[in-house]
């Protein structure tokens, strides 16, 4: 049934798309084969729609969103636009805060949903945008903060939907790669594949971003987001802007899917694993998160020229 | 044996403001005590006192986090690549 009452209905319910020029070993006796989750097929675009009506369902059901409540929301992008399309279709206001580094893309599209966006200084990257936002909620206490950070049902949409999708159409998985920003793809996911599979290994991909982001006047003004458990993970890497770029070219080239930055990244991180499983000799179904298509990263030049010419555009900028 | 180190910027000081230094340890953490015999005090602002590494800072063998391959304990060897780097937001 592909029939929908509303948009909001049709959320979720992506195609899991394997990807056989990609893959190590996609035949034989031992296949180590990549599966990509193609969460680009949400209603805006990118895996966040998933958290974002989750997080608004909940608070509509525990009594903190009423009618004509302004919801208030620290974010790089995708979140904000998530929240943007569900508040407008709910009735909600939307306050994002976000880092002024992030593609001009993001920008018109949040305007577009008619959110009102309050900028962060590049530096700090999104440590600053959470700030910014906690600082906001104190002002103007009638706003609403979902805060995707700490909000059990950011997790919860993975849980409940991501993890068992991704079970239901692959219960040969042997491994889960996504994106490592809130962490609450990873947990859901994660925590529902290692109950259901528990030899399945969990692996986070995060963003390694220029040193303007990480620029930070203590590590005390570190952040760790209050729903990660690293007890969930089995690996995590850190990925650079060169390696991500790479990543969504070959994806390009030899599968014919535009991806967006973070899921080069993810990708990367999955085929560290996937060349490591081969080698050995063994077999591997590896599914990882398509977060989100590159249309909303064409302006940066992310697509454009040699590799190292859009990995140097890229400094600076919040990719994932 | 040279293992590069990657130094965050907020953490230069400890290095004359160099990016990237060279240094050597069969272990993560020998190679830590190595670099605070170079550039004294770096250690202090990794390793808590309770003998773990801080809650805001990763580090990385070849782009993999070591709380995943052991930690302190993690191998290294020559020509690996060990990246510092606070914790920040993503999403």
């Amino acid at each position: 049934m592909t029939r929908y009452d509303s948009l909001l209905d049709a959320l979720g319910e992506t195609p899991l798309v394997g990807l056989p020029r990609l893959s190590p070993r996609w035949d034989g006796d031992a296949p180590v084969r990549l599966w990509a989750k193609l969460e680009d097929r949400n209603p805006t675009g990118s895996v966040k729609d998933r958290a974002a009506l989750y997080m608004i369902r909940h608070a509509e059901a525990d009594g903190r969103l009423t009618p004509g409540c302004t919801i208030l929301e620290p974010t790089s992008g995708n979140t904000g636009i998530s929240l943007a399309m569900v508040a407008k279709l709910r009735g909600y206001g939307l306050v994002c805060v976000m880092p002024e580094n992030t593609s001009v893309e993001r920008r018109q599209l949040l305007e577009m949903f008619g959110a009102r966006i309050i900028y962060s200084p590049a530096e700090g990257g999104s440590n600053e945008a959470v700030a910014v936002a906690k600082r906001l909620a104190a002002e103007n206490p009638d706003w609403v903060m979902l805060y995707q950070y700490g909000n059990a049902a950011n997790a919860l949409a993975h849980y409940e939907g991501t993890g068992p999708e991704i079970l239901r159409d692959l219960p040969t998985i042997t491994h889960f790669v996504a994106g490592l920003g809130t962490t609450g793809t990873l947990m859901g996911a994660g925590r529902y594949l290692r109950e259901k599979a528990p030899d399945v290994q969990v692996i986070a991909a995060e963003p390694r971003y220029g040193e303007l982001v990480y620029g930070l006047r203590n590590i005390d003004e570190g952040f760790v987001p209050e729903l990660y458990d690293d007890s969930v993970l089995t690996s995590r890497f850190s990925v650079t802007s060169y390696d991500a770029l790479r990543r969504t070219r070959d994806l390009i080239e030899q599968e014919g899917i535009f991806a967006g930055i973070s899921t080069g990244a993810i990708l990367h991180a999955a085929l560290a694993v996937a060349d490591r499983v081969a080698a050995a000799g063994q077999r591997a179904d590896i599914a990882f998160i398509f977060a989100d298509g590159g249309w909303k990263y064409l302006s940066t030049g992310a697509y454009d020229g040699s590799l190292q010419h859009a990995a140097e555009r890229l400094e600076g900028q919040l990719w994932a | 044996m040279a293992i590069e180190v990657k130094i965050p910027t907020i953490l230069r000081s400890y290095t004359g403001g160099a990016k990237s230094v060279d240094s050597a340890g069969d272990t993560l953490s020998a190679l830590l005590d190595n670099l605070d015999a170079t550039h004294p005090g770096l250690k202090g602002r990794l390793i808590t006192d309770d003998g773990g590494l801080h809650r805001f800072v990763n580090v990385y063998v070849n782009d993999e986090d070591v709380r995943f391959t052991g930690s302190l304990d993690t191998a290294l060897k020559d020509g690996d690549s060990v990246t510092i780097l606070p914790a920040v937001a993503g999403g």
